[in-house]
């Protein structure tokens, strides 16, 4: 089978614009969480969210005309405008770019998003409400359509290979990484652009995740504690917004090419709970069935594994969650490293998946467990290492990333330091 | 409403629309062939016309209207 290694990553989070920027604060334990800037939300049940910070570009703030032509930007909804621009950082950072015609066959994108363009949508609503149908842009239908990053990103660099999408709610970011590298695996393509993106802070989202009561609510008095996996005074999850893109490469190319080299996407496992549309099981089996399977895809032991991103997202889910890994783990255990990086990022949804395969390729790559920030009352039965309010240095040469979606979808990828 | 006054106007969406200098919108200027509209940009283009105008353009009108020149001369007739 071929092997896969990621070679370009490019993200756009709440906590900066830029993969190194968004790190090291991921690194300092710093909180993207903040009073909602981009409408007024005072009337919603929760107020506050982990927005993308906004600026000329500079110390990490994201200036959308970096990335998009601003007569471009008017005919796309903002989550086409994040994955945008995660997606040119990932390539630049790959040296992709001046592939042959042939080449660019080989390669595809593979980008989604859980909802997509649902502020779009939303607005475009009212404006029939209010103006009538002929008001309509001709850009709404392909300015909100998920597979549009996708579309997008090929038509900008002319990459003709695979091109395709993923909607799996919160698990897309994973999925769409485990796919893309399936395809390069059994051949379909040599390189794939492979993420997610999402932006769905604004009212019909959060009033709609309000509604499920899946969002924090009471620390409109201090945002930044509101994100807090596994402590004790959790209260739902803090919504985020952005993209993670990852380049992934056949490796023997992205040796002979000379590229810089991450690390290696080992293992991927799927699965579903059959259980409830926004609940995981109390034994959350399902996620124990994709650790597993993607355990079984790596050809690894479970004592290979040295730390887990959790899916962690601040809920009740959170002590299921540690307790399937618990179980996979066994005695092994006390020896793994678990956090979760949305206690800063909040919950991107679509894109969440993609940056925590991120940021596990790049515990790989510096050798430190990100902290999770806001643990001050841990679960008593916590066996594992949950790198409680500061990030743990140590050595990591297997990584395991978590995503579990509404409608119950589980995708599950494990990264190792390459070994030749 | 002057015709020089209708003029500016619709070179001001025009500008706006399709991001490209002034200078570059005379009479006979394609939208698609000179302007780097697409299909699409020229539909939002006459959604345009429009709303600034408070006029409704058939589909079957919008389809004649394909330089600058076409667009003025059809507006100055509806208003």
């Amino acid at each position: 089978m071929r092997r896969v290694v990621i070679t370009g990553l490019g993200m756009v989070t709440p906590l900066a614009c830029g993969v190194e920027e968004t790190w090291s604060r991921i690194l300092a334990g710093e909180s993207g969480a903040d009073t909602i800037k981009g409408f007024d939300a005072s009337h919603l049940a929760t107020t506050y969210a982990c927005e993308i910070p906004r600026g000329d570009g500079t110390n990490g703030t994201f200036n959308p005309n970096d990335w998009m032509d601003p007569k471009e930007q008017r005919k796309v909804d903002q989550f086409i405008l994040y994955g945008m621009a995660a997606a040119q950082q990932a390539i630049a950072d790959a040296g992709l770019g001046d592939e042959s015609d042939e080449e660019k066959e080989r390669i595809g994108c593979i980008i989604g998003s859980g909802i997509g363009g649902l502020e779009s949508i939303a607005n475009t609503a009212l404006l029939i409400r209010e103006k009538g149908p002929r008001r309509v842009s001709p850009f709404f239908i392909p300015g909100s359509l998920i597979n549009l990053i996708s579309g997008q990103v090929s038509i900008r660099y002319g990459f003709k290979g695979p091109n395709h999408s993923v909607v799996t709610a919160c698990s897309t970011g994973a999925h769409a990484i485990g796919d893309a590298s399936r395809l390069i695996q059994h051949g379909d393509a040599d390189v794939m652009i492979a993420g997610g993106a999402e932006s769905a802070v604004c009212e019909i989202g959060i009033a709609g995740f309000n509604a499920c009561k899946a969002l924090s609510t009471k620390y409109g008095d201090n945002p930044k504690a509101a994100s807090r996996p596994w402590d004790a005074d959790r209260d739902g999850f803090v919504m985020g917004e952005g993209s993670g893109i990852l380049v992934l490469e056949e490796y023997e190319r992205a040796k002979a090419r000379g590229a810089k080299i991450y690390a290696e996407v080992i293992g991927y496992g799927l699965s579903g709970d059959a259980h409830h549309i926004t609940a995981p099981p109390p034994d959350h089996e399902g996620a124990e069935r994709a650790m597993r399977a993607a355990i079984r895809h790596a050809g690894i032991d479970v004592s290979d594994i040295d730390y887990v991103n959790a899916h962690g997202t601040s809920t009740m889910a959170d002590t299921i969650e540690m307790g399937a890994v618990q179980r996979l783990l066994g005695d092994h255990a006390a020896k793994v490293t678990m956090s979760s990086t949305k206690s800063m990022t909040g919950h991107l949804l679509g894109a969440a998946g993609a940056i925590e395969a991120i940021f596990s390729t790049l515990a790989i790559r510096d050798q430190v467990a990100p902290p999770t920030i806001n643990l001050d009352t841990p679960p008593e039965d916590a066996v594992i290492d949950l790198a409680a309010n500061g990030k743990v240095e140590r050595e990591i040469d297997v990584a395991l990333s978590n995503s579990f979606g509404f409608g119950g979808t589980n995708a599950v990828l494990l990264l190792r330091r390459v070994h030749d | 409403m002057s015709e020089g006054d209708i003029e500016q106007r619709v070179r001001k969406k025009v500008v706006e629309h399709l991001g490209v200098e002034e200078d570059k919108v005379t009479e006979n200027a394609s939208f698609i062939d000179d302007l780097g509209a697409d299909s699409l940009d020229t539909v939002e283009l006459v959604m345009a016309f429009e709303e600034e105008f408070g006029i409704e353009i058939p589909d079957d009108a919008a389809e004649t209207i394909q330089t600058f020149g076409d667009a003025v001369s059809y507006i100055k007739g509806a208003v």
